[in-house]
């Protein structure tokens, strides 16, 4: 790969080199997705499995209106949203329940309860609660992702190395300068991929209840084309739905890991940097 | 003046007791050398001392304004620069960026770091080079009191004196007093003023000997015939010497 000085100016070009370099390599992922799909679309007929083509057609006829963006933006919305607070909350959770052995054992087994109990059970029990509004959908996200993020967080405390705890204590940091300065930064291992979880799980689940709630959204106009039994426009649906999805992780929570957990890259040999 | 004083201090780990009835004092400027056996809670004692761990028991009096620390592992921070981690108790204090930089560089210069190294991460350094590491951000507080934990075990010959001398004349320019955890008994006599020996269960300070001369002052043949008396002819020091052949052979 790149062989760049590691002045700031160079490494940070470096970075953007690889990140485009891995979009390059996403692509033709998805290209080979294409071909199994066209395959599978040249066996079973139009009717089943309309041909990949005739569906980016489908996803640029839809583009051309307003209201797909709304719609879009509509699911977008609730995902991140949902995300967003799930996350300040299974990471400002998590991060306690690290410190305190008591917490972290009094969280296991309702961890296990809540990791357990399907999506779509907090979907019925949101519409009981909250009607066919954005609340269902909302707090079917923040349900179904944040012990995903509270888990990893926790974990991340708890396997942290103490011996630089020690060491920030010795020069005189405090618990909360021990948590910000030394504990945080070693979260981000664990931490980052579950977001990334988190996030995929936020658009699936929002999506979800917005197709059985009723409001709206992705899943509204999923819940239209099958009543149409409209394949075509309903995968194209499903395609901008993912889109949005790897807009955003690739476009914020990938950078802001790399950024975060540049070092790693010095660890790793010449070559097996992606 | 007493700087240090620990008064029937003793420690357990989950009711096994590693340390007990140990009773020191340290004064300003002075370097009091710690030796012992390997597991005989050297380590302990220094975390104890520097207010890392909770004794069990006994007092512990501090008369310093400020210390630093080096561990017997490097303890550095595996997603900051060298730069950054010799910095990070200037960061903890509150010390402005330029002036972080300049006493970090100096720092490093100190303990022999190339500028070049200094942008890299830890990852990234030799042994020697990430315990120069360390040993430069225990010293860039400008302490007038260091904990030492066996530093200079991972150093080749040559940089383990560079960096004895540099204990010693830093010592003697900033006057910090330092406990100086080692295994080596002429590093000890090198640079301490008093050595102590630690009971091989940890059961008190089996006994002391102060060194003639004054650290940076004494010989290599002066230095090689104080080992050499210690090691035939002191009964306290027959210990260490006996457990040291035990772990070799
Ligand atoms: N966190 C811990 N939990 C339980 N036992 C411990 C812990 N840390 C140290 N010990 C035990 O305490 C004893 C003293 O350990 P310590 O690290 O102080 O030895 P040391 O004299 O520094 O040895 P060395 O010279 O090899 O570094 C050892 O028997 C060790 O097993
Ligand atoms: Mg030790």
């Amino acid at each position: 790969m790149l062989a760049l000085p590691t002045s700031g100016l160079g490494d940070r070009i470096g970075r953007t080199a690889r990140f485009l370099w891995s979009g390059w390599a996403g692509i033709a992922g998805l290209s080979l997705l294409a071909t199994v799909w066209q395959l599978g679309h040249e066996a079973y007929g139009d009717f089943i499995l309309p041909a990949p083509l005739a569906t980016f057609a489908a996803v640029l006829s839809l583009l051309e209106s307003t209201d797909t963006w709304s719609t879009a933006f509509e699911t977008t919305r609730r995902a991140v949203k949902g995300f967003v607070m799930a996350g300040s909350v299974g990471v400002l959770i998590g991060v306690a329940a690290g410190y305190s052995a008591a917490m972290q054992r009094l969280a296991g087994p309702i961890l296990t309860v809540v990791l357990g109990v399907p999506p779509i059970a907090w979907i019925v029990l949101a519409m009981i609660w909250f009607g066919s509004s954005d609340g269902t959908v909302m707090t079917t996200v923040v349900i179904a992702t944040s012990p995903i993020v509270l888990v990893a967080a926790m974990e991340g405390v708890a396997t942290r190395d103490r011996g630089l705890d020690d060491m920030a204590k010795a020069f005189g940091a405090g618990p909360i300068r021990r948590c910000l300065a030394v504990g945080m930064r070693q979260v981000g291992a664990h931490l980052f991929p579950a977001l990334s979880i988190a996030l995929g799980t936020a658009f699936k689940v929002a999506v979800m209840a917005e197709l059985l709630a009723n409001v709206g959204g992705v899943g509204g106009a999923l819940a239209r084309a099958r009543a149409h039994l409209d394949v075509a426009t309903a995968l194209a649906w499903i395609l901008l739905a993912v889109a949005a999805l790897i807009l955003i992780d690739h476009g914020v929570l990938r950078p802001l890991r790399s950024e975060a957990e540049r070092w790693r890259d010095a660890a790793r040999p010449w070559g097996v940097r992606r | 003046m007493t700087v240090l004083s620990l008064q029937g201090v003793g420690h357990a780990y989950l009711g096994r007791t590693v340390l007990d009835r140990i009773a020191l004092d340290l004064s300003a400027a002075e370097i009091v050398a710690l030796v012992g056996p390997s597991g005989c809670g050297k380590s302990t004692l220094v975390h104890i001392a520097a207010g890392l761990l909770e004794p069990t028991h006994g007092r512990i009096r501090r008369d310093y304004r400020r210390h630093g620390v080096v561990f017997q592992e490097p303890r550095l921070l595996p997603w900051a620069t060298a730069r950054e981690n010799i910095a990070f108790p200037l960061r903890l204090a509150g010390v402005g960026s330029g002036e972080r930089r300049r006493r970090a560089e100096a720092a490093a210069m100190r303990v022999a770091l190339a500028p070049e190294d200094l942008e890299k991460y830890p990852v990234a350094l030799s042994g020697g080079m990430r315990q120069r590491t360390a040993i430069a951000r225990g010293l860039v507080v400008d302490p007038d009191f260091v904990y030492f934990d066996e530093p200079f075990t991972a150093l080749d010959v040559a940089l383990k004196r560079r960096m004895q001398d540099l204990v010693i004349d830093a010592a003697r320019r900033e006057r910090f007093a330092a406990l100086f955890v080692t295994h080596d008994l002429s590093e000890a006599v090198r640079l301490a003023h008093r050595i102590l020996v630690l009971d091989a269960d940890g059961l008190g300070i089996e006994g002391e000997r102060s060194v003639p001369g004054a650290p940076g002052e004494r010989s290599d043949t002066q230095v090689f015939h104080v080992v050499q008396g210690f090691l035939s002819e002191d009964p306290l020091f027959r210990r260490i010497h006996d457990v040291d052949e035990r772990r070799v052979a």
